[in-house]
């Protein structure tokens, strides 16, 4: 076709753009890097950044100076000398009131608390979510209601009905325990064992489980909710059940929101001081009761450098989790958002 | 479908007496419906009609207030999704997204315990007939629209299903797709001999795939037959007033010793099929299609003839669609495409009683 618009299109292709333009703007706009609102925005944006990062700084900067150095009293210089000692002191010698093995004890003891709670939360609060978006029963939206109340309820006032719980639940079962145990063993003395639920790791797992609960079971809910209910049909015609459409067709598709569910829990249980320090005994005191212990203990001389090293040890975990993981923790957040 | 010997021209899905209730609000209300073996009906009405509701139902993905549902003479009423012996294929696809096509087609055969040969061999067979072999290894995410749905029949078929069920297969495609995935619908029903119950707002899907044609409305069936009766015959003015593009013109009048008029407009009804044997005259409503309505040369042949004004005038094309005004009523007359139709024009016009449809004014239901 010798159509003169074709020919005059192809004609123009074979040259370089600009030959074809008259004078004048043309292509993308310039744009200004040192436009008002730019350096507004960046000025703002750098002006928060260091009103947050100073307090880290002169942390770092404290743990890793001698004492004499600090007692000068220049708490922004950089050390003169780097010293690691705090870090090693803080880790395995300080001191509190009851122990001196500074805050490793701490550090495992929340390990032991953090692992168990955040599975069962999570696996309790994945299978209440699903339950309550895709298998709705007569009274699940009232049930879901109640269960949201009690995101509301400040702990203040379920704390002390907790202890006497977890006091009589522990012995309840002692008292099951003792009475059914003979059928199980005829050893002498097996029987005498006490289940403990106040004043032990375990209670305190059932309490930071059962406290997760609201937000995580919102949070699952919400995201189930937002898969198609076609695709719940759909595995429903091809024969699979509650647990089968839970396992192979939800879960895989859950990847963000456990995330979500897993960082919440993870920095939300970490941090906790109070039912910490309420549920638990002495030795068993989780790592911000530990760190405490220790910034408080007032034995002699404030060690500040040692405190610095302490708390930034306590604080490493929830940090390395948000480092890792802030992006997907947006998706999921994202994902999860309050939705029917 | 080895045990779809078709000894029988029996019914394959037969409701009776179906309720459901979603607390105070009757959806459903004592309907019945028989279908036939290798019948493709379709379930047509406007949204909100029941029909996707009464699909779910015999899909067993919903609960039943009252009423039976029997599947090839079981009765399944009670029974789980999976062991109806139905497959279903949804308006989203309803892909499993983290399995590759292969992964979704054999899901329901792993479920049902199905030995891993035989899922080979029943896979492979699909596929070739949905011509999807080359799709298999990859996900839904890397499929278009129309591959998606081939997969999401292509689940259906491998589990060896009596009945089909389709909830809007289509409406999420852009039209041309879907003009050709209804072609391979209608081929694969004529492959497999299959029941298969279509749901569809969409009346040329209707027209053109079923064998029978169920008109909804509110939880209730208007009309059941086929696409030539519902056509030609609809037996209340809601079917007539619903299938057909443009839409049936209506004109209130008298029924009169078997003339009907309205104003002007005198309309003797020979050769019109009665419903009934004895007519009482009345208040009645007629209705003609605007493509039965007679114009050019022919218009002076046909046993009624009158004049009309062009009001608008909008061409389509392989038709053009004429705006006028017939008896004080909007009446709209479709035209060849080929008209040369002006607005302002008296255009003269023909009208045949016998294709017409006569409605009482008040029950609505056809004379």
């Amino acid at each position: 076709m010798a159509n003169p618009a074709t020919l005059a299109s192809t004609f123009a292709a074979k040259q370089p753009v600009h030959d074809r333009l008259d004078d004048g703007p043309h292509g993308p706009r310039p744009k200004r890097s040192f436009s008002r609102a730019n350096i507004f925005l960046y000025g703002t944006l750098a002006l928060v950044s260091i009103y947050y990062l100073l307090p880290l700084y002169v942390m770092l900067v404290t743990s890793v100076k001698g004492m004499p150095e600090i007692r000068m009293g220049n708490v922004f210089a950089p050390p003169m000398e780097v010293t690691f000692e705090p870090w090693v002191k803080a880790w395995a010698e300080a001191c509190t009131g009851v122990n001196c093995d500074g805050l490793s004890r701490g550090f495992w003891n929340s390990v032991r608390i953090l692992i168990p709670s955040v599975l069962l939360s999570i696996t309790i609060a994945l299978i209440s979510g699903y339950a309550l978006s895709k298998w709705k029963f007569k009274g699940s939206e009232t049930f879901f209601t109640i269960l949201i109340i009690g995101a509301f309820i400040p702990y203040q006032v379920m704390l002390y009905p907790i202890v006497i719980m977890l006091r009589d639940t522990g012995g309840f079962l002692t008292d099951i325990w003792q009475a059914t145990c003979g059928v199980f063993t005829s050893a002498e003395g097996s029987c005498r064992g006490r289940i403990q639920l106040f004043g032990s790791l375990s209670g305190l797992v059932i309490v930071h489980s059962i406290f997760g609960m609201p937000i995580l079971v919102l949070l699952f809910r919400n995201y189930f909710a937002s898969i198609p209910d076609e695709l719940f049909k759909a595995a429903r015609v091809d024969g699979a059940g509650f647990w089968g459409i839970l396992f192979r067709i939800m879960l895989p598709m859950s990847m963000p929101i456990l995330v979500v569910a897993m960082i919440l829990q993870v920095t939300g249980i970490w941090n906790d001081f109070l039912f910490g320090v309420v549920y638990t005994r002495a030795e068993q005191y989780p790592m911000t009761v530990q760190l405490n212990n220790i910034v408080n203990s007032v034995q002699g001389v404030k060690e500040y450098n040692v405190n610095m090293a302490a708390t930034l040890l306590t604080g490493l975990v929830p940090l390395t989790i948000y480092f890792f993981s802030g992006k997907l923790f947006v998706r999921g957040i994202a994902a999860g958002a309050v939705k029917g | 479908m080895n045990e779809m010997t078709k000894v029988d021209a029996g019914h394959s899905v037969e409701i009776r007496h179906l309720d459901l209730q979603f607390g105070a609000v009757e959806v459903l209300k004592d309907l019945n419906l028989d279908i036939h073996e290798g019948e493709f009906l379709v379930l047509l009405g406007s949204s909100g009609c029941g029909k996707s509701t009464l699909l779910n139902c015999i899909a067993g993905l919903l609960e039943v207030t009252a009423g039976q549902i029997i599947i090839k003479g079981k009765n399944v009423t009670w029974a789980e999704p999976s062991e109806r012996g139905i497959g279903m294929v949804f308006q989203s696809y309803a892909l499993y997204p983290q399995m590759t096509v292969k992964g979704n087609l054999s899901f329901g055969l792993k479920n049902a315990r199905v030995p891993k040969a035989e899922i080979e061999k029943r896979v492979a067979r699909a596929a070739e007939i949905l011509q999807i072999e080359p799709l298999l290894d990859r996900k839904p995410g890397a499929l278009s629209g129309g591959q998606r749905q081939r997969v999401a029949i292509g689940r259906a078929l491998v589990r060896d299903v009596d009945v089909f069920l389709f909830d809007e297969p289509l409406s999420n495609l852009d039209a041309k797709l879907r003009a050709e995935l209804r072609v391979e619908l209608k081929r694969l029903h004529n492959q497999l001999e299959n029941t298969m119950i279509y749901v569809t707002h969409d009346q040329v899907e209707a027209m053109t795939l079923a064998d029978r044609i169920a008109i909804m409305r509110g939880g209730k069936i208007m009309q059941l037959g086929s696409p030539d009766e519902i056509y030609n015959r609809p037996q209340n003015r809601y079917v007539a007033d619903f299938i057909g593009s443009p839409s049936m013109n209506f004109i209130d009048g008298r029924l009169e010793g078997g003339v009907f008029t309205s104003g002007e407009l005198r309309l003797p009804m020979e050769g019109y099929e009665y419903a009934a044997p004895q007519v009482s005259d009345g208040p009645a409503t007629i209705g003609i299609r605007p493509e039965h309505v007679v114009t050019g040369e022919l218009a002076a042949s046909a046993p009624v003839q009158t004049e009309v004004l062009v009001e608008l005038v909008e061409p389509m094309g392989s038709d053009t669609l004429v705006y006028t005004e017939l008896a004080g009523e909007r009446f709209r007359i479709r035209m060849d495409g080929q008209a040369v139709v002006h607005a302002g024009d008296r255009l003269p016009i023909g009208l045949v009683p016998a294709k017409a449809s006569m409605f009482d004014k008040s029950s609505e239901v056809r004379l």
